[in-house]
């Protein structure tokens, strides 16, 4: 087993609902999430699970509910305060900025740590440069870290798809997150980059003590990765807790498992 | 064999982000400033300058403009010829009010009210994008216009409603007016336009570029990374409209010597819209490509005739160019639509790799 | 304060309750200038649905078709002739844009289609002034059998007065407006049509042949064009100056929502009206010649509360 010690509740989601409409997407959920650990979240499509990441990190207002994320209460989370206090995500669907490099890609996660104002930006000189210098360091430790080395300053709409994710990992490292949110980051990969994909994690995890909450259909993954598991089906909360008491959960086998085997 | 970057090591990650990392090009700048300050105005003749260079200069420095906020940040404006008459006839009151204050303060300073106006016309991009927003800068491109011609106090109650440049001085040679010399307005230019695209070239490259990049390929994903879309494009907006209004307030004090509205309507922003598409979006050689495209190539097709001899009716000549420029325009978008920046990469990788490109 | 106040929120509203004809008459002249909109923005329409292609040019399609036709007339063909040529010419210039532009650029962004369409309204201007002339023309209208005298109606204690070309103009774009709908809706190009605005790649794969598609809503596009050249024509000169005209059918798609008819054609009367309305009763305050730009800025307006415009679908965002 993993040397980490589990820490306090760093997010709480308490009695969220969100309806789109007239569809309900989440209805009246609660779980939390303690610092260091990793949480996965799963459910059949259309569980609402990607709309849950979507609240945490204040994409979608929920109707009903707060979010309690290190100590502080929030009605809704908005995305400026979910970046600038910690979270970062990647997406189900890759979001990158595809007319930039892989380099600017990372180079944009660190934009909210970035000091200098305008007019050094323009003059480019001095402390402006030595800023840039110095992220860009840290970002070729990221670089490095997911052995993405030779395609730094290639644009990232011509990588194929699982370098892409991967260097949408490497973007959400880049904001050295508190909690990491990941949606299917091993969706449509093969066994071996699901492997690497698996060690990235479980290496951020350890090593850099990120938390980190994942969405994620292969169960395999799921059960060897996770520490605590969220079940979720059409928006309701089916079950929560360690892998070896969710998958023996009656509820969770006949809605999800079942389905899936 | 003459264009490799084989044995140029970078051994900093300053050196790695350089403008031009590769020792060629930093050269062929270097020999193209040369040109353009010294070869231009010993040897350029005064039609020459007048009629090609000083023109280029202006619209290159318009479509930066332009380019920083529909290249990089990938907001549609089609009031760029607006943003520049805002430029222009600042200029023109500050000079007029303040008579002794140098003239290029003014320049400079009349790019703030340019800045202050499309900021003002950008506040709908935050909830309207595309096209839609294409209308909202057209709202600002009629108004303005209407702006320009009905409210006399702007040309200074000038019964022809035009503006016209008074002559100022700096260390006792005419900058301005109808005394300058060409040779002293493209020299002033010149420097102006390669002191801008500098600093454009820093902004673009550090934070404040890459956000603008991030809403423009994403701006959902910029968001949730922290960039907030309203700053960061009314930043944009306020860069661009700087550009524009300082390349308006040039056109008319270093170029044109006097104007109308007309110099600013709608046809004028068409204009450095083709620059920036035919340059290349997102590319600030690409401006200086596409201006040149857009302007030195009809006033060859204009003079061709002339050139062989043939008397055609101007007309004619007007007509024919029309259709020239509406063809070549669907034939660079069909052949590379990237714009002319990208064929210059291409042509230059292909260097790279000649003669053995396996 | 006050006093501006007064001007501003009462004095137009009293100028509309003592002359009610001259309200009237006003009115009507925005609704005729506002079916000349709808009828502009009724071709983007066409043309975006089927191929999300922003055809700037449709405002010069719509000249070129009009100068081409007064053109025709003048080197001496007769004038239903004339009209019968240039439906062919438009169905030629559909062809050649399929094939030109269109096929070559499929798949490139919407920019950069944009882009080209605005090279196509360069290109037509330079031919449409090379071959017929630049200076402004008289469009035929009797030639064509339309009518050209005007109507008194006597109502609300006062003279309403109503151009018989301007009737005829709401009666055609009905008609114009009613088959186009039928054809949509009842025929199998029709199906095919709103098959491949739905999506693309999918009209593809269920056998449409897009490139059929798209001459199509060309020739359409261009017919329309055709109509509502004669109209204004009529109304006014024919020369490339409408060009700035056109560009207010931009307002009436972004009120109306880029993708639907009911909206252009409603956004089109809006505008026309309101134009008209604004002109006529606040222009004065601000010295005349605010049509240039009020349409514009009801545009903007509406935009702001609804950016998806009157009728177009709301847009979710997802990620």
């Amino acid at each position: 087993m993993r040397q980490r010690a589990i820490g306090e509740v760093i997010l709480a989601v308490e009695d969220v609902s969100l309806r789109f409409g007239g569809v309900r997407a989440i209805a009246d959920v609660s779980f939390d999430i303690r610092a260091h650990e990793i949480r996965a979240i799963i459910g059949p499509n259309g569980a609402g699970k990607s709309s849950m990441l979507n609240v945490i990190n204040g994409f979608y207002r929920p109707q009903e509910g707060r979010i309690v994320w290190k100590g502080q209460a929030h009605r809704a989370m908005r995305p400026y305060l979910a970046a600038s206090t910690g979270i970062a995500r990647t997406f189900q669907n890759i979001a990158l900025f595809k007319g930039m490099t892989v380099l600017d890609n990372l180079m944009s996660g660190r934009t909210l740590k970035m000091r200098r104002g305008f007019f050094w930006q323009a003059l480019r000189y001095g402390p402006a440069l030595e800023e840039e210098i110095a992220h860009r360091r840290r970002v070729e430790e990221i670089i490095d870290f997911l052995e993405i080395e030779h395609i730094r300053k290639v644009p990232v709409g011509r990588l194929p798809y699982g370098l892409q994710k991967r260097v949408e990992l490497g973007r959400a490292l880049a904001m050295e997150p508190e909690l990491l949110l990941l949606d299917e980051p091993m969706a449509g990969m093969n066994l071996e980059e699901k492997e690497d994909m698996s060690r990235y994690i479980l290496e951020v995890n350890e090593q850099l003590g990120t938390t980190i909450a994942l969405i994620e259909h292969d169960m395999s993954v799921v059960m060897d990765l996770s520490d605590r598991i969220v079940v979720l089906d059409h928006g309701q909360l089916l079950a929560d807790g360690p892998p070896e008491v969710v998958s023996r959960d009656p509820a969770v086998i006949e809605a999800y498992l079942g389905v899936a085997h | 064999m003459l264009y490799r970057e084989t044995g140029q090591f970078k051994t900093s990650y300053a050196a790695d982000q350089a403008v031009f990392p590769i020792r060629q090009d930093r050269i062929g700048l270097a020999l193209i400033l040369l040109v353009a300050f010294l070869l231009v105005p010993v040897f350029g003749s005064s039609f020459f300058l007048n009629t090609m260079m000083i023109p280029f200069l202006v619209f290159s420095l318009a479509t930066i403009g332009l380019n920083l906020l529909l290249g990089y940040a990938g907001q549609l404006s089609l009031g760029t010829g607006a943003f520049m008459g805002v430029g222009a006839y600042a200029c023109y009151k500050l000079a007029t009010i303040f008579p002794d204050i140098n003239i290029l303060v003014h320049t400079l300073l009349s790019g703030l009210f340019a800045a202050g106006i499309g900021v003002l016309f950008g506040l709908p991009s935050l909830r309207i994008k595309g096209f839609y927003l294409a209308v909202a800068t057209l709202a600002a491109q009629f108004f303005l216009d209407w702006c320009f011609n009905r409210l006399p106090w702007l040309y200074n109650y000038n019964p022809s409603g035009a503006i016209e440049v008074p002559t100022r001085m700096l260390f006792g040679v005419a900058l301005t007016g109808p005394n300058a010399t060409p040779v002293t307005r493209y020299l002033v230019l010149l420097t102006l336009v390669v002191v801008m695209t500098w600093i454009a070239s820093n902004l673009v490259r550090g934070w404040i570029g890459r956000s603008w990049m991030m809403i423009r390929d994403m701006d959902i994903a910029a968001e949730l990374i922290g960039v907030r879309p309203l700053p960061t494009k009314l930043l944009a907006f306020a860069v661009s409209s700087y550009y524009c209004g300082v390349a308006g307030a040039l056109m008319v004090f270093f170029w044109l010597g006097a104007a109308e509205p007309p110099s600013f309507s709608i046809n004028t922003s068409f204009q450095v819209l083709f620059m920036v598409i035919i340059g290349g979006l997102g590319s600030l050689a690409g401006s200086f490509m596409g201006a040149a495209f857009i302007w030195i190539l009809p006033v060859l097709l204009r003079a061709l005739p002339e050139m062989l001899g043939v008397t055609i009716a101007a007309a004619t000549v007007e007509h024919v160019s029309l259709i020239v420029i509406g063809a070549l325009i669907i034939v660079v978008l069909i052949v590379e639509p990237h714009g002319c920046a990208r064929l210059w990469q291409t042509a230059k990788q292909k260097l790279r790799t000649w003669p053995f490109p396996y | 304060m006050g006093g501006l106040l007064h001007t501003v929120l009462v004095d137009p509203f009293v100028q509309m309750w003592t002359l009610p004809d001259f309200f009237v008459q006003v009115l009507w002249e925005g609704l005729v200038s506002g079916i000349l909109y709808a009828l502009i923005a009724l071709g983007f329409v066409l043309i975006f649905k089927a191929s999300a292609v922003f055809n700037f040019a449709q405002g010069i399609m719509v000249v070129f078709a009009a100068l081409s036709l007064v053109g025709l007339h003048r080197l001496g063909v007769p004038a239903f002739v004339a009209l019968g040529l240039c439906v062919l010419i438009m169905l030629a210039l559909a062809v050649a844009v399929e094939r030109l532009v269109l096929r070559p650029l499929v798949n490139q962004p919407d920019i950069i289609l944009f882009m080209a369409t605005i090279g196509l309204t360069y290109f037509l201007i330079g031919l449409g002034e090379l071959v017929f002339g630049g200076e402004p023309k008289v469009m035929i209208t009797s030639e064509l059998l339309l009518p050209t005298g005007s109507y008194v109606w006597e109502t609300l204690g006062g003279r309403v007065i109503l151009q018989q070309i301007d009737i005829a103009a709401a009666v055609i774009a009905a008609a114009m407006v009613a088959v186009l709908a039928v054809v949509f809706q009842r025929t199998k190009i029709g199906r095919a049509l709103r098959a491949v605005a739905d999506d693309h790649q999918a009209a593809l794969s269920v056998g449409i042949a897009l490139e059929t598609i798209w001459v199509v809503v060309w020739f359409a596009a261009g017919v329309v064009a055709l109509a509502t050249g004669i109209m204004w024509g009529a109304r006014s000169d024919v020369s490339f100056a409408l060009q700035i005209v056109a560009l207010k059918a931009l307002p009436v798609l972004v009120l109306g929502g880029l993708t639907s008819v009911p909206g252009a054609i409603m956004g089109g009367l809006i505008i026309g009206i309101g134009e008209k309305l604004g002109e006529i009763y606040w222009g004065g305050l601000l010295g005349g010649g605010i049509e240039s730009w009020l349409a514009y800025l009801i545009a903007l307006a509406f935009l702001l509360v609804r950016p998806q415009g009157l009728f177009g679908e709301r847009i979710i965002e997802r990620v």
